[in-house]
């Protein structure tokens, strides 16, 4: 009895002993560990760790991604799919910014940048991926850079980012999309947001569609499984006008990182065959009073121009649309085409407008902006009154103007225009704007002068 | 308002919510709680008639920002109890009291 219990503790000894000089051998050894471990007696093998499975991830991979491999859902598998899986993020914007680094982050085999836009100062407190050193260089540079960083000790990374410098556009949509599993949109404007779902209707790619601004923001996925494209929402664009601009509404910079991170999530999912994506239903966010609801959307509508059963879009289609027209929107975000309502003659430059302030004559300056941009910057003795609220203070702005000319400003010089022609329809027939307003006063007149 | 006023047989009690930027044509505030009068004669409460009744009641500036001809102006989805009006019915759709109607507008930013 004694005897044979010694003899089983030597044995475990001896396996101690083995397993010893095993890892001593192979941290020795340049060798990977798989070659060196042999599996013949697992019980005595100094590293079990491939006794699990076939997989090919390695222990640097193992750790790196072991807090999710410990997601039961997830799992060796997800993980497996996820790296093997191309993923294309159009737009490094506020939604851009978080959905590119997480999906980098989380062990894609290849992430996609589309951008054509350099970062600017105004873009930072949302656009997380891009810092001071990036203002002036390209968007797409400052991601790619932001995220192969998250690797930057890994001789052979193992992702790939793939840099698109790029506007999308009907001619190269089908090309860029073609070459990923899973589209994430993440751009600012609407016939971008037409131009790729059409194209990943052609191609039969998910696409992952979120979208901010203010404190609100929206998620779904599209074209997947059978669910509803953008089109069957939206057959007909908004009319010009109603869609606001995050350079004229403003948008609060954790919003897009949100809807930009619950985009990560969807792609992921989708890549990695885990869990229900977001199709057939919309996520929308209420920051202001953080209410999420997730509703019910229609299906497929089997009429939709673009997806219907047997008759999709083709790549040729797509090539032949003019989506800026269809929509009469640009294909970027940049500042609108200036109105053109008064003639040069009810006009006067911002240099005129400081010769006039030297010269001493007696005037009334209007700013006709909204009073909380009016509170972020303004010019000394202005009044503001905000072009919707004309009409109704119309006698407090003859009695503050008296017999004296008013001289409209805004912003850029559209809403003036407009102000000035409701002024002399209603008695003031002197009025002239600025035009350009007060970026042409920065500009031309005055460089220390705060703009937005 | 006590829920009493709920019951009453030719007004409809709604939850109405404006988002995604559409609370602006409604004075910026996006919910309100509104009891809507039947036509006469009528028993039920229709989203047609609910449209005309928030254009002429509710709704501060710019109607075609919130509408176009019978319906809603493109780019706004309606839901009714978190359910897009387009898997019940559309204008048809009849409202119960304490229902839910959400009008959002598709945002474009990011
Ligand atoms: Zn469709």
């Amino acid at each position: 009895m004694d005897l044979a219990r010694e003899v089983q503790q030597l044995r475990l000894e001896k396996a101690k002993l083995e397993a010893e000089l095993q890892s001593f051998r192979e941290s020795a050894s340049s060798a990977t560990v798989s070659e060196s471990c042999s599996l013949r007696d697992p019980t005595f093998c100094p590293a079990t760790w491939l006794s699990g499975g076939q997989h090919y991830l390695d222990r640097e991979m193992i750790n790196r991604y072991s807090r999710q491999l410990l997601v039961p859902a997830f799992g060796v598998q997800g993980q497996l799919n996820l790296l093997k899986s191309s993923i294309l993020v159009v737009g490094a914007g506020g939604l851009g910014s978080s959905a590119a680094l997480y999906l980098a982050a989380a062990g894609i085999g290849c992430l996609g940048i589309v951008d054509h836009d350099n970062v600017e100062l105004n873009n930072l407190h949302r656009q997380i991926i891009h810092s001071e050193s990036s203002i002036g260089n390209s968007k797409v540079n400052s991601a790619a850079t932001a995220c192969n960083a998250l690797f930057c000790y890994r001789i052979n990374s193992m992702l790939k980012v793939v840099k698109h410098e790029v506007q999308l556009t009907a001619n190269n949509s089908v090309d860029l999309i073609n070459q990923y599993d899973v589209i994430v949109d993440a751009t600012d404007n609407v016939p971008t947001r037409y131009l790729i779902s059409d194209t990943c209707v052609a191609l039969g790619k998910p696409l992952v569609s979120g979208a901010a601004l203010g404190m609100d923001g929206q998620l779904t996925v599209y074209n997947f499984n059978g669910g509803p494209c953008y089109r069957c929402l939206f057959p007909v664009p908004p009319p010009q006008g109603a869609c606001q601009r995050c350079s004229d509404s403003g948008v609060l910079g954790v919003v897009p990182g949100i809807i930009g991170a619950f985009q990560a999530l969807e792609a992921i999912k989708i890549a990695s065959g885990v869990g229900d994506p977001l199709s057939k239903r919309m996520l929308i966010l209420d920051g202001f009073s953080t209410s999420i609801r997730v509703v019910k959307l229609r299906n497929r509508n089997p009429d939709c121009s673009v997806c219907r059963d047997g008759s999709q879009i083709t790549e040729r289609e797509i090539q032949e649309l003019n989506y800026e027209s269809f929509t009469g929107s640009s294909l970027s975000d940049k500042s609108p085409k200036p109105l053109s309502v008064l003639p040069d003659s009810q006009r006067i430059t911002a240099k005129e407008y400081f010769d006039y302030l030297k010269e001493g004559h007696p005037h009334l300056l209007l700013d006709v902006r909204e009073a909380h941009q009016y509170a972020i910057s303004a010019l000394p003795c202005s009044l503001n009154v905000p072009l919707a609220k004309l009409e109704d203070r119309l006698p407090e702005i003859k009695a503050a103007a008296q017999e004296s000319q008013i001289i409209v400003l805004c912003r850029r010089g559209n809403d003036s225009q407009l102000a000035v022609k409701y002024l002399r329809e209603n008695g003031k027939t002197e009025a002239v704007d600025i035009i350009g307003g007060l970026e042409s006063w920065a500009r031309d007149v005055d460089p220390r002068f705060p703009i937005y | 308002m006590g829920t009493d006023s709920v019951e009453s047989n030719d007004t409809v009690h709604l939850n109405l919510e404006f988002g995604g930027g559409l609370e602006i044509l409604f004075g910026s505030i996006k919910c309100h709680s509104v009891d809507i009068p039947l036509n006469s004669g009528s028993e039920k409460l229709k989203m047609e008639h609910l449209l005309v009744w928030v254009r002429d009641n509710l709704l501060q500036e710019r109607p075609e920002f919130f509408m176009k001809e019978k319906s809603v102006r493109p780019g706004v989805l309606v839901l009714i109890n978190d359910c897009d009006w387009e898997l019940c019915e559309r204008l048809n759709a009849t409202l119960e009291n304490n229902d839910t109607v959400v009008f959002i507008s598709t945002l474009h930013g990011g």
